[in-house]
This record gives C-alpha cells, sequence and structure tokens, in this order.
C-alpha cells in the first residue's frame, strides 16, 4: 500500500499542481530577491574581493572604493620596509570619463593597476593581457559595457580627459554596482588620465609574507604610517558595501524587498501547505476514530509536507537557475551554490513549520465529527 | 448471563460550563453483550452519538464509568485511548469515511497498518475480509467508483479489519435505498451472531428494528428503557 502521505498529494492532481506551484513560485521569489541582493553586494565589492591583496591603505576617512583621496605614493616605501609585508602595490579606482567618437561621454569606474604585479589584475580576460596595458594608452574594457562605450573590436581609439585610449582587450561580466563602465589601466595611465599628481596614489595594497597575521601587520603598519587608514581586505569590503547599501538608500530597496519576497514567499508556502492538509482534516479525524495515534497522523502530514517541499523546490531551483540565465547581464542576480543549498532547507523548514501549524489544528479535531455527515 | 463487553454506569457528559453548559448525557446505566445487537434509538439531540462517542474512547465523560472487556477507561490517559480503539471497536459512519485516495483494499489495509500487521499479511487480509462482504470485484476500486452501499460494505470490513469485540454504527443505513440498508443491517447481524460481536447501531430508521436484539430509547440524556438486563 502507497503511503496515505503520497496518495493524498498525488491523487487530486489539480491540488498537487496548486501547492507545487505555490512553493515553487515562493523559491523563485526567494531565490530571485536574496539573489539580487546578492549581486548587489558583490558587484560592490568585486574589486576588493578580487586582489589578492591581504591589507588597503587609504587615506582616512575613505568611505567606499570609489571615494579615494590621494596621498603621496613614497609611503609605499615605508610599507615595504615594513616586517611581514611581502608586496605592496599603488593603484588608483576611481571614477572617470570617457569620450566617445561622436563625442558624447560616458562614465567609468577606472582601475589603475601595476600590469607586472598579480597583487590587482584584470579578471575574467577573454580578450588580450595585462601585459598589455603597458602600452602607454592602453585600456581594458568589459564587454558588459562595451555597447554603451562605443567599443566593438579591439584597437579601436577613444579619449579619456583628453587622453588617447586604445581597447587592449576586454573582459566580461566585470560589473560595478553603478552604471559606470569599468575599465582598467595602467597605474601611470590612471595618474594621467584621472589628472593625480605622478607622486601620488589612491591606494596601497599590501601583501602579507605566509604565516604573519593580518591583524598584527595592519596595527603595526598603522602605527608607522600618519594620516593614513590600513583595512583589512574585508573591513573595506563590508565598509563600501555598507555605504552603497545603507548610507546611499540605494540598496535598503534591495534589502527591503528580498526582505518582503522572504516573507512572501514563507507566507505563501505556509498557506499552500496548510491549506493541503487542512482539506483531508476528516480523514485525519477518521484516523483518529479508528485507533491511529496522534504521532502516526504527524508523521502523514510531515510526509506530505516533506514531499511538498522537495518537489517545490526541484522545480522551484531549476525555474530559479533559468531566470538568472535569462536575466543575464541585465540584472545583476547572483544564486551561489550556499543559497541554492540553503534555500533547500529553508523550502523544507517553511513546509515543516506549515505542517507543524495543520498539525495543531489536526490536533484540536472534535472527535465526534467523524459521526456527522 | 456473561459480563457484559461494554458496561457503562452513571454516565454524564455536560458540554461546556457556567451558564451555558448543556447536559447531553445524564446517569446513563447500559450494558452491551458479546453476540448482541443493539438499537439505540432517539430523537436528534438526544444523546446518541455523545453515547457511541464515549463508548468509542474518542470523547471524555464528565463523570461516570465505562468499562470495555471489564477494563475502565474513564481514567486512562489520552494517548492510551488509541490503542484501546483499535484493540476493540470497529466504527461505522453514516457518511463512510472512507479515504478517498485509497482504495478498498488499502481502505481495509488501514486499521491493519496501525495495528503494525506486514504487509504481505495485511494485504491478504484485507481481500479476505472484502471477500466476506461480497466485494471481490473491487479490491482496487477507489470510493468513488463504489455505490453506497458498497462504501458502506468497505466500511463495514475495515471496521473488522483489527478483530474488534464490539462494532459501533452510526445511522449505517441513513444513506443507503431499503434494498441495500436490509443488506447492511444483514451483515451487522451475521457479525453478532455468526462472529460474536457486540454490534451497536445507532439509528432514526424504524426498518432496522427487526434486526435488533434489543432496542434501548435515550431521549434528553437518558435511557429511557432497556439499558441494562
Amino acid at each position: 500500500m502507497a503511503s496515505i502521505a503520497i496518495r493524498n498529494l498525488f491523487h487530486d492532481k489539480v491540488r498537487l499542481v496548486v501547492t507545487i506551484t505555490g512553493i515553487v513560485f515562493a523559491v523563485v521569489l526567494i531565490c530571485i530577491q536574496v539573489g539580487l541582493y546578492i549581486g548587489f553586494r558583490t558587484t560592490i565589492s568585486d574589486v576588493i574581493l578580487h586582489s589578492r591583496a591581504d591589507l588597503w591603505i587609504m587615506t582616512s576617512g575613505v568611505r567606499y572604493i570609489e571615494e579615494g583621496v590621494a596621498f603621496p605614493d613614497r609611503k609605499i616605501y615605508d610599507v615595504r620596509a615594513t616586517p611581514g609585508v611581502a608586496d605592496a602595490q599603488n593603484i588608483i579606482i576611481q571614477f572617470g570619463d570617457w569620450t566617445r567618437p561622436n563625442g558624447s561621454q560616458e562614465g567609468t569606474e577606472l582601475i589603475g593597476l601595476n600590469p607586472d604585479s598579480d597583487l590587482a589584475a584584470p579578471w575574467n580576460l577573454v580578450a588580450g593581457s595585462a601585459q598589455d596595458l603597458k602600452r602607454a594608452d592602453a585600456v581594458i574594457v568589459d564587454k558588459y559595457y562595451a555597447e554603451k562605450l562605443g567599443v566593438d573590436h579591439l584597437g579601436q581609439i577613444f579619449e579619456i580627459r583628453g587622453h588617447r585610449a586604445r581597447v587592449v582587450g576586454f573582459t566580461n561580466g566585470i560589473r560595478t554596482f553603478t552604471t559606470a563602465a569599468t575599465v582598467f589601466t595602467s597605474f601611470r595611465n590612471a595618474l594621467i588620465y584621472q589628472q593625480i599628481p605622478d607622486d601620488r596614489t589612491l591606494f596601497i595594497l599590501v601583501k602579507a609574507k605566509p604565516g604573519t597575521d593580518i591583524e598584527t601587520l595592519r596595527s603595526a603598519l598603522q602605527s608607522r604610517l600618519k594620516d593614513v587608514e590600513v583595512l583589512t581586505t574585508k573591513q573595506f569590503s563590508d565598509r563600501t558595501v555598507y555605504y552603497w547599501m545603507f548610507s546611499t538608500g540605494a540598496g535598503v530597496t534591495v534589502i527591503i524587498a528580498a526582505v518582503l519576497g522572504l516573507i512572501v514567499g514563507i507566507v505563501v508556502v505556509t498557506q499552500t501547505i496548510y491549506a493541503a492538509t487542512i482539506d483531508h482534516l476528516r480523514e485525519f479525524g477518521t484516523l483518529k476514530a479508528i485507533g491511529a495515534s496522534n504521532f502516526y497522523i504527524y508523521k502523514i502530514i510531515l510526509k506530505q509536507a516533506t514531499i511538498s517541499a522537495v518537489i517545490g523546490y526541484a522545480i522551484g531551483i531549476v525555474v530559479a537557475f533559468i531566470a538568472v540565465r535569462l536575466a543575464g547581464e541585465s540584472a545583476p542576480i547572483s544564486l551561489p551554490l550556499p543559497l541554492a543549498i540553503g534555500m533547500f532547507f529553508l523550502t523544507l523548514f517553511m513546509c515543516c513549520l506549515a505542517a507543524l501549524v495543520s498539525i495543531n489544528k489536526v490536533t484540536r479535531i472534535d472527535p465526534a465529527m467523524v459521526f456527522k455527515n | 448471563m456473561p459480563e457484559p463487553i461494554v458496561q457503562v454506569r452513571g454516565l454524564t457528559k455536560t458540554y461546556e460550563s457556567g451558564a451555558a453548559a448543556a447536559r447531553a448525557l445524564d446517569g446513563v446505566n447500559l450494558d452491551v453483550h458479546a453476540g448482541e445487537v443493539m438499537l439505540l434509538m432517539g430523537p436528534s439531540g438526544s444523546g446518541k452519538t455523545t453515547l457511541i462517542s464515549i463508548m468509542g474512547c474518542i470523547l471524555r465523560a464528565s463523570s461516570g464509568s465505562v468499562r470495555i472487556k471489564g477494563r475502565e477507561i474513564t481514567g486512562l490517559k489520552e494517548k492510551q485511548l488509541p490503542r484501546i480503539r483499535l484493540d476493540n471497536i470497529g466504527f461505522v459512519f453514516q457518511g463512510f469515511n472512507l479515504f478517498p485516495t485509497l482504495t478498498s483494499s488499502e481502505n481495509v489495509e488501514i486499521g491493519l497498518d496501525l495495528k503494525g500487521v506486514r504487509v504481505r499479511q495485511r494485504k491478504q487480509r484485507a481481500r479476505a475480509l472484502l471477500d466476506s462482504v461480497g466485494l471481490s470485484d473491487k479490491y482496487d476500486a477507489f470510493p468513488a467508483d463504489l455505490s453506497g452501499g458498497q462504501k458502506q460494505r468497505v466500511a463495514i470490513a475495515r471496521a473488522l479489519a483489527g478483530d474488534p469485540g464490539i462494532i459501533l454504527a452510526d445511522e449505517p443505513t441513513a444513506a443507503l435505498d431499503s434494498v441495500t440498508g436490509r443488506t447492511v443491517m444483514d451483515m451487522m447481524r451475521k457479525l453478532a451472531k455468526d462472529r460474536g460481536r457486540a454490534v451497536v447501531v445507532v439509528s432514526h430508521d424504524g426498518r432496522v428494528m427487526e434486526y435488533a436484539d434489543r432496542v434501548v430509547h435515550i431521549e434528553d440524556g437518558k435511557i429511557l428503557n432497556g439499558g441494562t438486563h
């Protein structure tokens, strides 16, 4: 005999479709909303987290990565002389301009780095290499922004603040939180493009020697250097994310949407599972009357909820992945494996929670109901 | 006279409390013996359903005593009652109360599953019970595909699955035409006479009186006649 739980679920196909659709809707909604939140966080901190640096040095009071304020680059010698430092490199990250051939301008996030160092380098390269940035006018742009910048092939010439910029490579999928296009160039080019004095830098990236305690090194550098702030990569990432997500209000809507998605998803699942259980209330009453223990009935209800959760999750996560794929580059939705796995347990939890609510109802069944026609 | 299989003494049941309290049963004394068909008759609201609910261990009495096979059940804990029901009582309901998602055979198997009978044995036993109520060709039929009489026969087979000593039937013929109703009552009588079950039938239907060994009238929560003998 197939279990009552399975029969209850699969006997009424319409009810099954309604139940599963409710769960699928919730899974997709939560995945997309939370994925959007994660995606925004990722785009905000991508440049920081893709560096191999352990520490970031910047002018005191910088709130986010694009807000760097120039400071003397000779501090890099003090940094390199500090015990525990394996490497240190200057880097410029700043909003910039881009002039298309027709004279129209676009915004960029210009990243100027040392092409010979792997402390920070363009990633997701699909054409060209970091070494190509050694040319005096070389830039690498991200394909996502190519159309916006008017770029359609390598070797094209553009202008950045009156200085020539030749496209020597493409990255793919490096997005910014704003509409600014990601553009890589050499540190020296960036000084020229951004009209920063050539004895200045915006950040110094620090790589610690293996086995060095990062916090100890951070404190040592902080004591040694004046007028600058030393942060770990995570601290700086968190600070940047906090600024964009909370201080500007730009991310608050994303967070609210994610929380609402979570709440709506939970409500939909709870209501769906609850309704599916209540549909069979009379049968549970009959089961109690003929001698089933409460435990026997709880098992049926929880089994129904678990099966619904597994089917709903399986379909929902596939739909969510398809939705993310279809959204592609138009929305920075991120559906990492931990979210997908976490979503499974959340679905299971939501369904079992809803089942428990209905179990409470089943427990309170008026036994005499079985005698009513 | 042998010991009654069900013995009810001084039973009262009051719903709610305070000014709105309603006394559904008032000092009921009743004996039910193995091998007899007892018909419990009375107007709506007289306390019939409350009485068989308490005798069936699915409702608690306010006071009084109920003994099933000599065991006092009014003081038992809630979690002990399902086992008492499972081992001693089979229910037949007016609305059949079959599980619509299960076949006839599976409906009967539930009672056996609750008793922990192995799959193969319970399948054999369920089919034998369906054979005994004349439904050999309906093992795999769902309730929706059965007539009212066939559904009630499946319900009787299910009630017998746990081999209970007592069958409590609430208006078992109310949803059936007269011919089918007679067939069902014949079956009830055979259960009592051939298998020694105590059968308690609650009914408004005067036509079932001919199948009863004893008719007990209840009104306003009190037994008017024939509760004990």
